[in-house]
Order: C-alpha cells, then sequence, then structure tokens
C-alpha cells in the first residue's frame, strides 16, 4: 500500500514539472531550454595571440554582460582548440550540434577551419559567425544562408592598404608572397586594388611557408626599386620578413606594407622596428571612449590589450545574445532574419550592416604604425590615417559571387 | 655589369654570402647531431627544441636578469648543457641497448614537451631581441651592405666548428672519444669512465645547438616553435654529410646553406625543398652520405 502511494505520488510530481515547464518554453522558444554558444579556434599555435584564450575571454565578458541570461534562460559557453586542422575544427562542430544542443557556432582564426565549419552549419541549420578567418570566399563562392562573416576579409585589408598607400604616393609595388593559397589571393586582391588606384607593380617573389630566412628574397625586392613593398604572407612570415628588412636596410628604400597584420604582431615586433608601415584592420582598442573603456576591462583580465578579432568576437556573440532576446527565440532563421535586418553600431562595429551574402560590412580603418617618440603609453601603437566605409571597403553587393544574392 | 646566367654578378655574390650565414647556422646544429650520433649512436630529436631553449635563454637573461648578450653566450649553453646532462642520465641512459626508435621517440616527446611549455609561457607570437650594440649597423661590402651582425655569426660558427673539429681530430681527449665510439668496452677497460665520457659529449652537444640558439635570438623571432622550423633540414644536412662525420656536417652545412641561398634567386619556390632534392641524390649515389663510411 505504501509503495504504491510512492508511486502515486511521484508520477503527480513528474506531471507537475512537466506541466510547469510549459508556459515556458511557450513564451520564448529556447531549445533545451539553454542558449549554448561553441567557439572553435586556434588555442595553441601560431594564431593563438590574435585569438585563442583571449577570445575566449572576450566571450565571456559578453556572457557576463548579459548577467550570464537571455530570453529569461541561461546561457553557456564550451570551446575547443582547432589546432588549425580543418576535419577537427568540423568534427567538432558536429558533434556539439548533434549531442550539446549547440545554439550559434563562432569561428576563430584560419580560413580552412571555417570554410569547413560553414558547410557543417549550413547542413545542420545553425548560426555560424566567423571572426578570425580571411578568406572572401565564405560570403562568395562558399557563401550559406547561415553564415556571417564579421570582422574583416582579405578583400578589405587589399582595398584598404592598396588604396591608400598608392594615394600616399608608393605607385610601384613589389610583393613578398606567401607561397600558398592565402598568399596568393592576398597578392591578387591587392594588385588590382593597387592598379585600380593607378599604382604599377613590379614583380614578386614567393616564398615557402614558416620561411626561416628571408634576407635573399629582401634583397631581391630591393634589386626592383619598387617604392613599396606588399607582404602577402601572415605571422612569424610577416615578422621575420620585417625583421630582417630593418636589418638589411630595405626599409629605408622602400615604405613596408603588412597586409595582413594584428596588433600583437606590432607588440611583439616593437615600434622601432615596425614605424611608419601602413596596415588596415577592423577596430583598434584606442580609437574611441567605448573602445578604450572596453579594452582596459579585456586588459585587467588578460594582461595585454585586445586585438581586433577578441574585440569582435564579443561584438558578434552580444549581437546575436541581443537578437535572441529580441525573436525571444533561439530557432536559426527566426535569428538569422533578425541579425540581418538589424544595423550595427557598439564599440566594435561602426555602420555595420549584414548583406544577403553573410557579409558584415562595417567601417575599416586604415592605420599607419607610430614612431617609438609618438607613442605616449603601452599598447599605443597607431595613427588614424582614414576611415574606410563598408561598403567601399568590402566586395560590393553587386559583384558578390554568392548564389544568395539577388541580382 | 657583369652578368652570370643572367643574374648581375653583384646579386649573386649577395646571395652566397648570404647562403653562407645561414649555412653557419646549419653547420653548427648539424654538428652537434654528428657528435652526437657518433658516439652514443642515438637521433637526437630535441636539438631543435634545445636551439630554441638558447634562443629564449638569452631574452630572459636580457629581460629579468639584465645579463647582455655576451654574458648569454657563454651562459645559455652551459645551462642547457646542464639540462642535456639530466637528459642523459635520468632518460636516455635506459636506451642505448634498445632499437634507435625508442630515444628517437623520447627525443621527439622532450621536444613537444618543451615547445608546449614555452608556448603556454610566452604565447606563439614571439619575442623581439635586439642586436648588441657593438655589432649594430651594416658594412658596405661594394656588391651589397651587410648587417655586421651576419659577418659576427659566419665568423664565430665557423670558429666553434673548427675547434670543435681539431678537438676531435687532433687531440688525446678527442682520440679516446673516437676510440670510445668505435669500441666502447675496451676503453673502459684501458680506466676510462666511458658513460660519464658519454654524458659529457651529449652535454657538449646540446650545448652547442643552445649556441647556434643565442646567435639566432637576434635574427629571428624567439618563438617556441623555431626549432621545429629548423630541424628537419638540419636532419638531410647529417644525412647528406655521413651521419656522425664531424667534416661532413661542418662543409655539407655550409654547402647547403649556399645551395640554398642560389636556388631562392633562380626559382624561389623550391628553396624549401632543394635540401631534401640534394639528399635523395646523394643516397642514391652515396648510402652512407658524403663523407660516411661504409658499416
Amino acid at each position: 500500500m505504501t509503495h504504491n502511494f510512492k508511486r502515486i505520488a511521484l508520477a503527480s510530481l513528474t506531471l507537475c514539472g512537466a506541466v510547469a515547464g510549459l508556459p515556458g518554453t511557450a513564451q520564448a522558444q529556447i531549445s533545451g531550454d539553454v542558449v549554448k554558444i561553441g567557439f572553435i579556434t586556434d588555442m595553441s599555435s601560431v594564431y593563438a595571440d590574435i585569438d585563442g584564450a583571449g577570445g575566449v575571454e572576450a566571450i565571456r565578458m559578453a556572457i557576463a554582460d548579459m548577467k550570464g541570461m537571455v530570453a529569461g534562460k541561461k546561457i553557456e559557453l564550451i570551446y575547443a582548440d582547432h589546432q588549425n586542422k580543418a576535419d577537427v575544427a568540423a568534427n567538432k562542430a558536429r558533434e556539439w550540434i548533434d549531442t550539446q544542443g549547440l545554439d550559434l557556432l563562432i569561428g576563430g582564426t584560419n580560413s580552412g577551419a571555417s570554410l569547413a565549419m560553414a558547410k557543417i552549419a549550413a547542413e545542420k541549420k545553425k548560426p555560424f559567425m566567423v571572426i578570425g578567418a580571411g578568406s572572401a570566399r565564405l560570403t562568395n563562392e562558399d557563401c550559406t544562408p547561415y553564415t556571417i562573416h564579421y570582422a574583416y576579409d582579405t578583400v578589405a585589408l587589399a582595398n584598404g592598404t592598396g588604396n591608400a598607400v598608392v594615394k600616399s604616393g608608393g605607385k610601384s609595388w613589389y610583393f613578398l608572397t606567401a607561397d600558398y593559397a592565402f598568399g596568393a589571393s592576398l597578392q591578387g586582391d591587392t594588385a588590382t586594388a593597387v592598379q585600380k588606384a593607378g599604382g604599377t607593380v613590379v614583380g614578386s617573389v614567393k616564398h615557402p611557408l614558416n620561411a626561416s630566412d628571408f634576407s635573399s628574397f629582401l634583397l631581391q625586392a630591393q634589386g626592383s626599386k619598387a617604392q613599396v613593398l606588399g607582404l602577402a604572407n601572415a605571422g612569424g612570415d610577416t615578422i621575420n620578413a620585417i625583421k630582417a628588412a630593418n636589418e638589411f636596410g630595405v626599409t629605408k628604400t622602400m615604405k613596408m606594407a603588412g597586409l595582413l597584420m594584428f596588433i600583437n604582431d606590432i607588440h611583439s615586433l616593437g615600434l622601432k622596428t615596425t614605424e611608419g608601415m601602413y596596415l588596415t584592420d577592423s577596430w583598434y582598442w584606442n580609437q574611441s571612449p567605448e573602445a578604450r573603456a572596453w579594452s582596459r576591462r579585456f586588459y585587467e583580465k588578460m594582461k595585454r590589450m585586445p586585438s581586433s578579432l577578441q574585440a569582435a568576437d564579443y561584438s558578434a556573440a552580444m549581437q546575436y545574445l541581443k537578437a535572441v532576446e529580441a525573436t525571444k527565440s533561439d530557432d536559426a532563421d527566426k535569428v538569422m532574419a533578425q541579425l540581418k535586418s538589424t544595423k550595427i553600431n557598439d564599440f566594435y562595429a561602426k555602420n555595420g550592416e549584414i548583406g544577403p551574402d553573410g557579409r558584415h560590412r562595417h567601417d575599416m580603418f586604415l592605420m599607419q604604425v607610430k614612431s617609438q617618440k609618438e607613442s605616449t603609453e603601452p599598447w599605443d601603437y597607431y595613427n588614424l590615417v582614414q576611415t574606410i566605409p563598408g561598403v567601399e571597403a568590402f566586395t560590393k553587393l553587386a559583384d558578390s559571387k554568392c548564389s544568395l544574392v539577388k541580382k | 655589369m657583369t652578368d652570370l646566367f643572367g643574374i648581375p654578378l653583384p646579386a649573386l655574390l649577395s646571395q652566397l654570402l648570404l647562403g653562407l650565414v645561414n649555412g653557419s647556422f646549419y653547420a653548427m646544429l648539424s654538428l652537434g647531431l654528428a657528435v652526437i650520433f657518433g658516439l652514443l649512436n642515438i637521433i637526437n630529436f630535441a636539438h631543435g627544441a634545445l636551439y630554441m631553449m638558447g634562443a629564449f635563454l638569452a631574452w630572459m637573461g636580457l629581460e629579468y636578469l639584465g645579463l647582455n648578450y655576451w654574458v648569454m653566450l657563454l651562459l645559455a649553453p652551459l645551462v642547457v648543457g646542464v639540462l642535456g646532462i639530466f637528459i642523459e642520465r635520468l632518460l636516455l641512459q635506459w636506451l642505448y641497448k634498445l632499437d634507435h626508435i625508442y630515444s628517437l621517440l623520447l627525443t621527439f616527446g622532450i621536444t613537444l614537451v618543451l615547445e608546449g611549455i614555452f608556448r603556454s609561457f610566452y604565447g606563439s607570437s614571439g619575442q623581439q631581441y635586439a642586436v648588441p650594440d657593438a655589432l649594430q649597423g651594416a658594412t658596405n661590402l661594394g656588391f651589397m651592405v651587410l648587417p655586421n651582425y651576419r659577418a659576427w655569426v659566419v665568423v664565430a660558427s665557423i670558429t666553434v666548428c673548427l675547434a670543435v673539429w681539431a678537438l676531435i681530430e687532433k687531440t688525446s681527449l678527442g682520440a679516446t672519444l673516437r676510440a670510445g665510439t668505435e669500441n666502447p668496452k675496451l676503453v673502459q677497460a684501458f680506466g676510462i669512465n666511458v658513460p660519464r665520457m658519454i654524458t659529457l659529449t651529449y652535454a657538449a652537444g646540446v650545448a652547442l645547438a643552445a649556441f647556434a640558439g643565442v646567435l639566432a635570438a637576434p635574427i629571428l623571432q624567439v618563438t617556441a616553435l623555431m626549432g621545429s622550423n629548423l630541424i628537419i633540414v638540419v636532419f638531410a644536412v647529417v644525412v647528406i654529410g655521413g651521419m656522425g662525420s664531424i667534416l661532413g656536417s661542418i662543409v655539407t652545412g655550409l654547402g647547403l646553406g649556399v645551395i640554398e641561398g642560389l636556388t631562392k634567386v633562380f626559382y624561389p619556390e623550391a628553396s624549401s625543398t632543394v635540401v631534401f632534392v640534394v639528399m635523395a641524390i646523394v643516397l642514391l649515389v652515396r648510402p652512407a652520405g658524403l663523407f660516411g663510411k661504409e658499416k
């Protein structure tokens, strides 16, 4: 008898629980009663400093600023290291979507990894926000209804630096190019921008990826008598090329233009070596009072200033959470529609708009590296030369190769 | 202007000289590997990581203790040499009786551990180390402007390489070493402490790697992965020169640096593979390497 009573009591309790749960789901349509954000980036290798653990911290700050809740439900963050391997990234994304009930995937550095994750996210119909990867393919040939390319791409970098340097008098260019797909496309995009602006390309030399010595290539560049040396490479290759250029006095006869450089690269090279260089970036910590305020908070936690990617990690996560709040739903289609119809203006993005191709077009900035004398505090590295409006910096919608763009 | 194969002579000369600079790093690293292989019969995969440690120690010495380049040029090899003693006594000595593959795996593991530690503390974009004041500036040689520091690298490494070669080939200590390589049991019977000799040889070999690391610090960005970018090429140099051959590794190191430098002018895309093409050809024609003896 007592046994039976217990059973009935248990059953009615379970029922009560189920009923109590119902109004919640009816009010806000949040799957699994939790909004889960997954972040996959390079946490341990060449790109770990520009994104990595700092990127995780930035997303955590966004969640903390929402007090950990959106539409009345808890927000959770999971993250993983893709070790710069596209298959690792894709498998992790698939696992999270299938077994963890992932609601938003954020992709960090490495274009190969992001292209692979974009396919999975599209197949599973989950929003995918790309921050660290640069390939413009993500919103052209390989665009999907669920990909948002948030921070920058190779086209914007090429337009920014290529165009501006020609206009400031650097007419003839020589390229030092990393010998793989990324280097070739960066050189190609920049050469187009240079020629459009009335400049000429005198020549180029291809170097193997992770080349340890650049002196030989630099002497060839110097022999070309070009005014500008365009560095179509990234990370350690760019750093070692700039060091050698200083050592051999190439910087005395040629202007250096870094085509993909982040503030961390400038920090580790020092101003003495990089002084006067041009570069294009999507954001700089000292560009506005809001940016400074946020960066100070970031600095407290990480003991270094944020890169543009880390700021974009925060901004993207925040815009997504706001969209969930506005639609009271984590349904991918509803949230994507909301994101694509909202103008973005926060401490990171100015005049931002997400197009039907998934490209987030916002202002980009051409910077020149300060001299040691001009720099007044640690991490005070850039002078803003020019603000490039988003529509000019990125691929125009009319020129997009994305099949989702109706022409 | 005189031309040679369509390239102006001054340009060619400057590329030759730059090749020699890179070659001196190859020579010094492969020399250490060759000495270790000759006596211990192990393939020291940790060589690249210890070279990286040498560069990092130079940076740390300046950053934390204010010790300048010249002090660290002596101190860093000593510290790494002591670490080498620990590695050999605690780990390697148990593996001599086993197949080569065990010591190779062990030293590879040491590489991963060391690189992981430095990466987690110092990040991946690396540290900047300035050229010492005395070697700042550049000299105009007529056909090119050579930074003084690069000239110093060539002089220092060739001096060290020749000193090591003379020590091993021309002194009685070297004779004992060479005898120990040939027949350790017999040498031990003469009352010489062979295990201690082995330990010290390993320490000396890795100290050479650290010395090369300190030399490289002002030229390259000091990063956790700087050793792994170089070590594969250095292994190829050792194979081409003949495993265990002292003079072979010095000459091939310098020679391959020059060949690589020339490739950068004529066909830059192949500059990272040319060393391996040479290796394949040498192995086909002379399987024991250019200076190696067939066993």
